[in-house]
């Protein structure tokens, strides 16, 4: 059971929850992503996403399909968000759904260390003092070679 | 051929997908580049350097060197930056 979407709409972390328990399966790991707070960056006014439709829902089907080769997955849901999202807001969600707790922990942080890196999307910061686009980190490729 | 530009090479540009024939002499990924580079002062600033870029052809991963024809979708765009 998998589910892609890329979506201007917020998430219901509700409704992915019931979907993946739905598998039967023991184990449920889920991971949301959200635009950081003013209250840590008071400059912070909004960030707006952009991707490259068709390639961005092939790029995370590709990743999944990956993480489905290396452990026993019952369920996948990734959601995406895109447009312009103010700070607090939901950006990324990401639910595995396992027999096994090590498999749900290690597949969904898998996928989202490789969407970080392959799936095409850009953020555009925009602050009080202007707008600009954020740089990719050195550490999400990093992040990669523990899978690698 | 269909070019797709995302992001701050598309604000380079000043347009997102721009339809072009593929000149003769005009093989792979990085030829095309120097070739787009002519179209406008935006086209070469986003273009100039390719060690920053990536590309998709027909939204797959390619690179400098991946060969093209015309009925390609090629997509030019920065490291990316989501989740």
């Amino acid at each position: 059971m998998q589910k892609i979407l890329i979506s201007e709409a917020d998430f219901d972390i509700e409704a992915e929850y019931a979907a993946l328990k739905k598998t039967g399966v023991g184990a449920v790991v889920m991971f949301a992503g959200i635009v950081r707070d003013t209250a840590k960056d008071p400059q912070l006014v909004a960030m707006t996403l952009e991707h490259y439709p068709g390639m961005t829902e092939q790029e995370i089907d590709n990743i999944i399909k990956q993480a489905e080769a290396r452990w026993p997955l019952q369920g996948v849901r990734v959601i995406h968000r895109v447009g312009r999202l103010l700070p607090a807001e939901n950006i990324v969600f990401v639910g595995t759904a396992s027999a096994h707790r090590a498999a749900a922990f290690e597949s969904a942080a898998f996928i989202m260390d490789y969407l970080k890196t392959n799936a095409p999307f850009w953020k555009k910061e925009e602050s009080k003092t202007g707008s600009v686009w954020v740089d990719a980190r050195q550490a999400d490729e990093t992040a990669l070679k523990k899978w690698q | 051929m269909k070019i797709l530009y995302f992001a701050w090479m598309r604000e380079h540009t000043g347009c997102s997908t721009e339809e072009i024939r593929l000149p003769e002499n005009v093989a792979n990924i990085s030829e095309l580049a120097a070739y787009l580079r002519g179209r406008s002062a935006g086209h070469e600033a986003a273009l100039r350097n390719l060690k920053t870029v990536r590309v998709a052809i027909n939204r797959k991963y390619a690179n400098l060197e991946s060969p093209i024809t015309d009925s390609d979708e090629i997509a030019f765009f920065p490291p990316v930056t989501g989740g």
